[in-house]
Order: structure tokens, then C-alpha cells, then sequence
């Protein structure tokens, strides 16, 4: 980690960037934050680490606006989302100076919690960390090997390139070991009406706390049509009705084959809701009918929902 | 709020006999908005439309709700009765309660129950209605032509006849089209460069006419009565004012001799020169030479036709040209060609150089054709003696093969070709393999019976499965005769293969920049099958010839006079109209992230950095701009646009919202 | 949804035909006198490309059982495309419903062109009796907009 911060640092001194996008250290050992570096000074409290899942591609939006490069760094699977904002003109890519960093998979705190209470401190977690994690409680110390404690994301792992970086640090990971689509495979294998229960008992948590709306690279909307009063879509929660459904399923209608897969949703979801399986049933109906498609792959690419073929199957056929 | 009134017409029984009109009235009255509710025996009528005027004017109504027939039917017609009351016409809604209510439904109380939500559902969307302004456009007074074949030549001629100026673009190096490769047309046998030349000539000096051969349609942009075209002019190598057509250049070309050029013009039944006409009635009478074949190109050896030309016209550094040039009009009359027959095998048509095409026929029968009209085989140019046509290759055909419409010529043409067969060598045996025989058409299936019953060729209901090439020369056709239920086997000196025509293959790059429809097989849409089948759906662009559909020389004619005058009835007007109800972008909602512009149909929308300002936002963003001229009002990029920015004028997102609301009350 | 007087289930259907093909179809149904139950409602738009999802959604939102779009056939858009997009956005919008649940078969796209008044007609009866054997809709439905 020392490593990447005397890299920008060096960035910073010698005015390649005017700024840097990154981690800062968050008030308990597992929850850094997505923070701006203005200076070499601020750097002190730079971190990366295996908790620094979030994906700061969508800040970048605001950041590339601003007088100066920014330097941001993005995890493998972060690239995807930037090349996707960048065909999306959403961000100024001669504002951006983009490191990318080395992955081994980010991890679920949940996870850790669950055989873990009263966490005073953790390590192993950084790039070049251990095999397993050391957690220190005030029960005592415990012990978790890293790939047992991934985000369900790195499950699935895109793989350890980089779609697009101005320079690499680190070393990266394919920490992939199931199938992409299992999870949906599994509820389409499930009768109508054990979808049904499944869907409204995960969706009636929702509290229309808009977390997921705010995190993801790819409903960045200036403003969202469910607040826009040209539409008369304006949604509050309630407790037993369809409003949730249509939220979830249009927003993640609006990102189909927008959305990456980058998992953002679901990890910050404070109800726990497995968000992804909506965007993630998209993402596989689209690779079946319209041939495989990775949105962010190839910021030319043309997204499957404005394009066409004369011979697509016709909906509500199961080809 | 609006002032609406409501008038619920009971169109004399259509209408009354099963919606409770008076009702409808009485529980439309209070709805929202709903000022002024009345109904009447016919809304459409004189005394209607007063009726509807007076109580605009009465009522100071700010928008109207007419309970009727449907809108495609009347709803010109009471927005015109809106604008003669001082009101704007778009803020007229028709609830169709005729087509889609009272003549389909027979239950009186249901009937009423439904007429009323058609009701509700109209007035709320008035509630949400705006004044609509159409706009003008200019219209640029000259129109192009794109292909120089018999229709494209047609259309051009009858336009420039009707004063305008008109464009002719052509791919090949002269035009004439397909049917300057014909020997003799039906059903009257006249030979097709004695009635096309002519035409040709005229077109060349047509003082309003001016022609781009060797050229192509690059790029379209604008819309109805402003087209902006980019033509390339490939380079002809050949000083086009200088050259005076003499012909000594193709004469003297070193490889008109030696060379192994095919000639496209002749099917490859003949080799060509590198510096050629395509024919010797070639017009522009201009040769062009073909770079990729010239030694001078390929090696910067020769320079013949240079050093011979009496006129210095040869010049070899000319560049392609790009001319661009605006047109109020855009006729496409692209043609046909025939299918490639690598996919029948069976017929053996690449293994023996005596299976032919009808074409490769029409030009061995020409005078001017490769063999001076004298029918050969090409094998060993002996003069056959027995020649089976093959009907329906490719055409009618239900697999992936071939395609699945008929032809529509092949009949007649293989008639033809039968029966001068018949008269030039009489001895000649003549059998023909059908699927069926369709001849429709004046003095068509006339023409058919002289080919059976005074030529007698033997027709056969029934198909070929197989042609095989014999050791001795001769060709083995094994087939079935349907109509006496046996296997023939029949042997033969020359087999004509009537291959299934399809439109020529650039039309569909054409079609996508003009945003034409095609169909599946790639011939052009009509705006109307029968009631608009010259026009393309897409405002401004025409249709002639074989592009839209297979039709013969008559029909072609016909319909590129038809084109001519539609062309003629939009350039006669100055200004046009255009639809209000177009796309219109919120730029504080706006992303500029291009998602609208991927699916436009028409490329209406551009991007632009704008200052926006409003609550909270004062900064210079990338935003979406409709260009009102372009857009038709499609609203596809409403759908696509994710943050409702984009929205349709007419069909805006809450009022369709508010129609859904008002139907699931 | 209603309930007649016998007591028996009338579905609430919308229908979004295109201003060109469909709803020209089902002008051409009427006029050939071609009968279909009155609980189908139109509603008109330009092209089927102009239905959007929260259309579709926000109608069974407020109590539709069934909601069927109509266009031109693939190929016939009048502007070209719009039917192209339309295929696409409702493939994979009506696999979601079906996804998380809803029965398939309350949605559907139905290509009919001007001339095909009696192929408007049949599919709106096909249709209407398809949503009467699925019955009231309530997996969609938000209980706040109905009594």
C-alpha cells in the first residue's frame, strides 16, 4: 500500500493530477470510505485494503468537472463502469488519470461478523496480505481464510484485467469459483409462485432508502425519472404493494445492458436485498437472445436495448 | 385548469343504437375540467361543427373532448372546426367510442360503461394538453433520382417534362439499366434498345436533367423538402468534356485483346478492355477506366489509350469527387439483379458453361451480344438443338434457399425467349419445367398461347431435381411430369435456368441512409400497399421499379410516372408543414449520454453544451436538442431516454400516464 | 377488475396499439363489425417503440389484469424501426414479470398490421379469455389505488 501512496503522491507533487480519488481509513478497521485527496499532506490517511469495495467510478462524474486531472484508482471490475460512463459521456476522460489497482477480491464484512462480535482490529486484508485474516475481538482472536470471507460478487469475478488504467499497481486476482448465472438459474428453476414469495419477502425490506440508486456507476441519472414530476412516478415505501416491484424492476430495466455487474447494489443494501438478481437476470436474458454482451467491455459498443436484429425472438417466447 | 367541453355524437344510429348517449353526457359532466357536455345526432356535420363553435366560443373552452368516430377518420376534421373558433387544434382529443365501442360490443349497459372511461380517459388527457404550433419548411425545388435503369430514366424524364430540375445517380458507367442487356420485350416482341436508347438520348439532353454516372449516393442527411446528398464520383480516368466517344481507346487497349477482363455488361460471356463502355449506345458515350485492372494502375507500364486519343481526354491522376447537392425530392429506383446460384448445385450451373440464365440467354440472342445473336453453347459454340428451361429457380420457394415470392417475369420472358427460339430455328426442340404458368396482364396469357399452341413448346408441370453434365457434351435433366405422375429423363444440349430476381444488393446501405423501410427481402416499403404504393413511409423518398417489388416494363413504367407525379405534387408547393407532436428534451434532465440519438430513426437529435439553470444546477452540460424539422414524432427516444428527459409533445409521458389512470379507475 | 351482476370476473385490460398498424387494425375490426369483450380499453400512441415499461407497469399497478401492446409487424414500422426496439424492450421486460413471479400470460405483443382487423379481433378474444382464466390480478396490484 506504501507503494501506491508514494505513486500519488509523486502524481500529486509533480502536478500530474490535481487531485486523487480514493480510500480513507473509516472510524472502525472495516468500513474505509471513498474520499478526495487534495494534497500529499491528506495522503496520511489513504487506504487500500480488502474492505475497499466500493467501486468510485460514478464519482467521477463530478470529479472530472473540476479544474485539473483527478487521479482515481479502479479495481478491475471498476473499469467496466468507467468505460461505460465514458460511452455514455458522463465522464470527461481527459479529467481523469486512472490507476489501476490490484484485486484479490474485496470482503464481506457480514461475513466476518458472523463468527466475529466486538471487532477491535483486523489484518491480512491488503493486497499483499495473508492467505487468512487475523481479527482481533475483545472475546479474543480469530482466524478466517480471505477467500472465505469474499463478497458474493468476487464469487464471480470478471476477471483480473483492466479495461482501461493510465498505469497498473499491484498485482490482480481471478478469484471467480461459481457460475455467473447460478443464482438465477436456481429461482427459474422455482414455480411462479415460489418466485413470487421469494421476490415479495426480499422486496417488502425495501425501505426506498435509495442507497442502491446512489451507488451504482450506472443509474446516474442527473435526476431520476421517479423523481421527475413530468412523469407522475413519484414513489414513497408502504408495506404491502407493488410500488417496491416497480421500482427495482425499472431501475433495473433503465441499466440493462448498462450495468456491469459490478455487484454495488446488493453490497450496500442496508436491508441485505440480493439486488443483483435483478440486473443480473437482464444481463443473462441478453446474453441468450441477443449474443454475449459485457456492458463496459468496449466503450464503442453498441448496448443491446438501442440496437436490433430483424430476426429477434419475439417476447414471451422461451427460445 | 382547462375549460373542456365534451360532445358525444351518436353518428344517427351507428353509435346511439348501443351507447346510452345521453348518458355518457350526464356522467361525463363532472368530470374534472368538464365545463360543457352535450351530444348531437352528427358531431361532423355543418350544423355540428356550429354547434361545437358556438360553444368554444360560449364557454370560452380551452380544449374539446369529441366522443365519435375514430380519430383517423374525423380528427382533421374537428381540429379545423377548433382553429375556426380561435382554438388551437392540438387540444382536440377523440375518444373513439364508434370502431372501438358501439359497432363491436352489443350489450347496451356495457357498451355505455366503456364509452364513458373512453370518455374519461380523453378528458384527462386534454386536462394535460398544450398548444401545439406546426412548423414550415421550405421546399428545395429539385428532386433525385437514384439508379439510371428504365424507371429511374422514366421518373426523370417526367419530371424534368414537368419543369423541374432532376438528378440522375448512377452506380454503373452509363445508364440503361437491366433492360439495355435485353434483346426483345413481351408481349410484343419489340427489341428493348430500339424503344430504351431513345429515352436514354433524351435524358442526356434534357436541358433540366443532369446526369452522375460512375457515381454513388454517399450520404443523406435532412429531411422532406431539404435533403442534403453527398454523391462520390469515382474517378473515370477520362476527362468527361474532352472525350468525344470515338472508341479508339477501348480498341487499342492492350488487354481488350489479351486480357481476361469479364465483361459485366455481357454476364461474362465475353471479355472487355480495361478502358471501356459498358455498350456502343453507352450514355454518357464516355469510357471509364477500371483501375484494378489497368496495366498503367497496376504497374505504371503502358499508357496506351493515352498516347492514342486524338481528343487528350485520357487522364490518369483524376481523383474521386464528392459533390454535394440539395434536393426536395429522393426517388429510389436501385433495381433488381439476379440471385447467386451457388446454392443450386443441383443445376450444375458452375460445373457446365451450357447452363445459363435467362439473362446470360437475352445476351447471346442480342445482335449486339457476344455472339452476334447467334445461339451457341459456350462449350463448343455448336448450335443446340434441344434446350429445357427451368422455371422457378429460387422463386416461390418456402426454405432459406431461395426466397418466397414469385418472380413475376420469368413466365412471360421464358415465352418469349421459346418462342424466338421457335422462329429463328424452327427444328429447335423446346421444353419448359413450371411450377405453374402465371400470365396475368394484357395480352400476357395471349402470348403464352402462341408459345404452346402455334410454336408448340413442350410445357411440363413439374420439377427439375437434377441437371448432370454427360462425358459426350450433353447435359442429362432428370425430372418430374406432374401431371402424367412419372420420373423423366431427358437429355439435352442447353439448359436456361430462370433464376429468381431480388433487388440490387446496394439498396439496403441506400435504404438505411435515407431511413426507408425494407422488407425482409430487401425490397423497399410502400407508405400504403394499396393506397400510397409509391411513396416509402419515410416522408420525401419515392418509389420506382424493381426496388420495390417484381414487376415487368409496363408496370415498371407505370409506376415510375406515378412516382414522377408525386414528386412533381411536392415540389409544386413552397412551404410544408410539419407535425408538432415531436420530441422535445428537459436539459435539467437531461445526461447527454446519446442513449435517444442511438434509436432516432431520422437522426433528430443532436448534442450540444448548454448552460443550464435552475434550482440548485447553474453549470454547462452536454444535452440532447431535437431538430423539430427531422423528427416524425415516433417517440422512441422517450422510451429510451431513462430519466423521462426526453418527452413527445402530443403523447407526453403523464399523459399517456393519466389515460392508463383513467382506464384502471 | 369488476365483478358483474352473476357474480362473475370481468378482467380490465389495456391495450397500447400503435397509431399506424394496430390501432388501424382495430378501427378495420370495427367497421367489419368483428366483435371482442368490452373490457379491452385502447389507448393510442404513435409506435409501439413509444410504450414505455412504466406504462405497462403502472397500468397493473392501478388494477390492470392483462395489458397487451400492439404494433406493426416487424419490418412495417412506420417509422421504420420502433417496432424493433419495442421487441427487445418487451422481450425482456416480460421474462422479468415472469422472473420474479407474475404469472406469464398477463402480458403480451401482439404485430398486427391495418389490414388485420380480424387478427385484432381474435387476439383481443384469445387474450381476454387467456386473462379471465388467470383471474384478478394480485400479484401486481397496489392495494392503496383500489377500494
Amino acid at each position: 500500500m506504501q507503494g501506491l501512496i508514494d505513486r500519488l503522491t509523486a502524481l500529486l507533487n509533480d502536478g500530474t493530477v490535481a487531485r486523487v480519488l480514493g480510500w480513507k481509513k473509516g472510524d472502525m478497521p472495516y468500513n474505509p470510505e471513498p474520499a478526495i485527496f487534495n494534497s500529499a499532506e491528506e495522503l496520511k490517511d489513504f487506504v487500500y485494503d480488502g474492505f475497499c469495495g466500493a467501486n468510485l467510478s460514478k464519482m467521477m462524474i463530478e470529479a472530472t468537472k473540476l479544474e485539473g486531472k483527478t487521479a482515481v484508482c479502479l479495481k478491475p471490475c471498476d473499469t467496466y463502469s468507467f468505460n461505460q460512463l465514458i460511452r455514455e459521456h458522463r465522464v470527461n476522460r481527459d479529467n481523469a488519470y486512472i490507476i489501476g489497482v490490484g484485486c484479490r477480491g474485496k470482503l464481506d464484512i457480514e461475513k466476518i461478523k458472523k463468527d466475529a462480535k466486538g471487532i477491535t482490529e483486523i489484518s491480512g486484508t491488503e493486497l499483499d496480505g495473508q492467505e487468512k485474516v487475523t481479527i482481533k475481538t475483545i472475546y479474543g482472536d480469530k482466524e478466517i481464510n480471505y477467500t472465505d470471507a469474499l463478497l458474493g460478487r468476487c464469487h464471480v469475478c470478471k476477471g483480473k484485467e483492466h479495461m482501461i488504467a493510465d498505469e497498473t499497481w499491484g498485482e490482480s486476482k481471478d478469484t471467480a469459483d461459481q457460475e455467473r448465472f447460478e443464482e438465477v438459474q436456481k429461482l427459474e428453476a422455482m414455480t411462479a409462485e415460489e418466485r413470487f414469495e421469494f421476490f415479495k419477502n426480499e422486496l417488502s425490506k425495501c425501505i426506498r432508502c435509495n442507497a442502491c440508486r446512489n451507488v451504482c456507476p450506472a443509474c446516474s441519472c442527473r435526476k431520476c425519472v421517479f423523481d421527475n414530476t413530468k412523469f407522475d412516478a413519484q414513489q414513497k415505501a408502504n408495506v404491502d404493494s407493488f410500488e417496491e416491484k416497480m421500482f427495482h424492476i425499472i431501475r433495473a430495466f433503465h441499466v440493462a445492458g448498462r450495468c456491469t455487474d459490478c455487484g454495488e447494489c446488493s453490497r450496500v443494501c442496508p436491508e441485505g436485498i440480493p439486488l443483483h438478481l435483478f440486473n443480473r437476470k437482464f444481463i443473462k436474458d441478453i446474453d441468450k437472445y441477443y449474443g454475449e454482451f459485457q456492458a463496459g467491455k468496449d466503450p464503442e459498443a453498441q448496448s443491446p436495448l438501442t440496437d436490433f436484429t430483424f430476426e429477434d425472438i419475439e417476447p414471451g417466447e422461451r427460445g | 385548469m382547462q375549460r373542456i367541453g365534451v360532445f358525444v355524437c351518436h353518428c344517427g344510429s351507428n353509435i346511439a343504437a348501443t351507447v346510452d348517449v345521453k348518458k355518457v353526457v350526464e356522467l361525463v359532466r363532472y368530470e374534472p375540467g368538464v365545463v360543457f357536455a352535450d351530444d348531437y345526432m352528427y358531431m361532423c356535420s355543418e350544423a355540428g361543427q356550429e354547434k361545437i363553435i358556438e360553444a368554444i366560443k360560449e364557454n370560452k373552452l380551452t380544449g374539446l373532448v369529441i366522443c365519435s368516430c375514430s380519430p383517423r377518420m374525423h380528427e382533421k376534421t374537428f381540429r379545423a372546426c377548433a382553429e375556426k373558433a380561435g382554438l388551437n387544434p392540438y387540444m382536440v382529443e377523440i375518444a373513439n367510442i364508434r370502431e372501438q365501442c358501439s359497432w363491436i360490443h352489443k350489450d347496451r349497459e356495457e357498451a355505455t360503461e366503456k364509452a364513458v372511461i373512453l370518455a374519461r380517459a380523453a378528458i384527462a388527457k386534454v386536462n394535460l394538453n398544450t398548444p401545439l404550433q406546426e412548423g414550415e419548411s421550405p421546399v428545395i425545388k429539385r428532386a433525385l433520382v437514384i439508379g439510371g435503369g428504365i424507371a429511374g430514366i422514366q421518373t426523370a424524364l417526367d419530371i424534368a417534362d414537368a419543369g423541374y430540375p432532376v438528378d440522375i445517380v448512377e452506380r454503373e458507367p452509363s445508364i440503361g439499366g437491366r433492360m439495355s442487356q435485353f434483346d426483345k420485350t413481351f408481349p410484343t416482341l419489340d427489341c428493348a434498345s430500339c424503344i430504351l436508347t431513345p429515352k436514354m438520348v433524351e435524358v442526356n439532353q434534357h436541358p433540366n436533367i443532369t446526369l452522375y454516372t460512375y457515381s454513388e449516393v454517399e450520404g443523406v442527411a435532412g429531411y422532406v423538402g431539404n435533403f442534403e446528398v453527398q454523391i462520390k464520383k469515382k474517378a473515370r480516368s477520362v476527362d468527361m468534356a474532352a472525350c468525344t466517344g470515338c472508341g479508339e481507346c477501348q480498341a487499342k487497349c492492350p488487354l481488350g485483346k489479351m486480357g481476361k477482363i469479364p465483361s459485366e455488361f455481357d454476364r461474362g460471356l465475353k471479355n472487355r478492355p480495361a478502358i471501356y463502355m459498358p455498350f456502343a449506345q453507352a450514355v454518357p458515350a464516355v469510357p471509364v477506366i477500371d483501375r484494378e485492372n489497368c496495366t498503367y494502375f497496376k504497374t505504371g507500364k503502358c499508357g496506351v489509350c493515352a498516347k492514342i486519343c486524338p481528343s487528350k481526354a485520357i487522364n490518369y491522376e483524376q481523383e474521386d469527387e464528392i459533390v454535394t447537392e440539395k434536393y426536395g425530392a429522393i426517388v429510389v429506383a436501385t433495381g433488381f439483379d439476379i440471385i447467386n446460384l451457388d446454392k443450386y448445385g443441383e443445376y450444375a450451373y458452375n460445373e457446365s458453361p451450357d447452363v445459363i440464365t435467362s439473362i446470360e440467354l437475352e445476351r447471346l440472342m442480342n445482335a449486339a451480344g457476344p455472339t452476334g445473336g447467334h445461339l451457341e453453347r459456350m462449350s463448343d459454340h455448336k448450335q443446340p438443338k434441344d434446350i429445357v428451361f427451368i422455371q422457378c429457380v429460387g422463386s416461390r420457394c418456402d426454405d432459406e434457399k431461395g426466397k418466397p415470392y414469385c418472380s413475376k417475369v420469368c413466365c412471360m420472358y421464358t415465352a418469349k425467349h421459346a418462342m424466338l427460339i421457335k422462329d429463328h430455328w424452327p427444328d429447335t426442340n423446346v421444353t419448359v419445367f413450371y411450377i405453374d404458368v402465371r400470365t396475368p396482364g394484357k395480352n400476357f396469357d395471349e402470348f403464352y398461347r402462341r408459345a404452346v399452341e402455334q410454336y408448340h413448346v413442350n410445357y411440363i408441370k413439374g420439377q427439375v431435381g437434377k441437371v448432370i453434365p454427360q462425358p459426350d457434351g450433353s447435359l442429362m435433366v432428370q425430372g418430374v411430369d406432374l401431371l402424367d405422375n412419372k420420373q423423366i429423363m431427358k437429355k439435352t444440349d442447353m439448359v436456361v435456368l430462370a433464376a429468381a430476381i431480388e433487388p440490387n444488393k446496394g439498396v439496403r446501405k441506400i435504404a438505411t441512409m435515407l431511413t426507408a423501410s425494407i422488407d425482409n427481402n430487401d425490397f423497399l416499403t410502400e407508405a400504403h400497399a394499396k393506397l400510397r404504393p409509391v411513396e416509402s413511409p419515410t416522408a420525401g423518398i419515392f418509389l420506382s421499379g424493381m426496388a420495390q417489388g417484381p414487376k415487368d416494363i409496363p408496370e415498371t413504367v407505370s409506376q415510375a410516372g406515378a412516382a414522377a407525379v408525386k414528386v412533381v405534387g411536392l415540389l409544386a408547393k413552397d412551404k410544408l408543414k410539419t407535425n408538432p407532436c415531436t420530441a422535445k428534451c428537459d436539459p435539467m434532465f437531461c445526461n447527454g449520454c446519446s442513449t435517444c440519438a442511438n434509436v432516432c430513426p431520422y437522426g433528430a437529435i443532436t448534442y450540444e453544451d448548454q448552460l443550464v439553470r435552475g434550482p440548485g444546477v447553474n453549470e454547462t452540460r452536454r444535452v440532447a436538442i431535437v431538430n423539430n424539422a427531422l423528427c416524425q414524432g415516433c417517440g422512441a427516444c422517450t422510451t429510451a431516454c431513462p430519466s423521462g428527459a426526453m418527452d413527445l409533445q402530443g403523447f407526453s409521458n403523464r399523459q399517456i400516464t393519466t389515460e392508463v389512470d383513467a382506464i384502471c379507475q | 377488475m369488476s365483478v358483474n351482476e352473476n357474480g362473475e370476473f370481468r378482467p380490465l385490460i389495456v391495450a397500447f396499439c400503435c397509431n399506424w398498424c394496430s390501432y388501424a387494425g382495430a378501427d378495420l375490426a370495427g367497421s367489419s363489425r368483428l366483435s371482442y369483450p368490452a373490457d379491452v380499453k385502447i389507448i393510442r400512441v404513435p409506435c409501439s417503440g413509444r410504450v414505455n415499461p412504466m406504462f405497462i407497469l403502472r397500468a397493473f399497478e392501478r388494477g390492470a389484469d392483462g395489458v397487451i401492446i400492439c404494433g406493426c409487424h416487424p419490418g412495417d414500422c412506420h417509422y421504420s424501426t420502433g417496432n424493433y426496439y419495442a421487441r427487445r424492450r418487451m422481450t425482456l421486460l416480460f421474462s422479468m414479470l415472469d422472473y420474479i413471479g407474475v404469472e406469464n400470460g398477463r402480458t403480451r405483443v401482439e404485430w398486427c398490421s391495418a389490414a388485420e382487423g380480424a387478427k385484432f379481433s381474435k387476439t383481443m378474444n384469445e387474450f381476454c379469455e387467456k386473462i379471465a382464466s388467470l383471474g384478478k390480478n394480485v400479484r401486481l396490484g397496489d392495494l392503496r389505488c383500489k377500494d
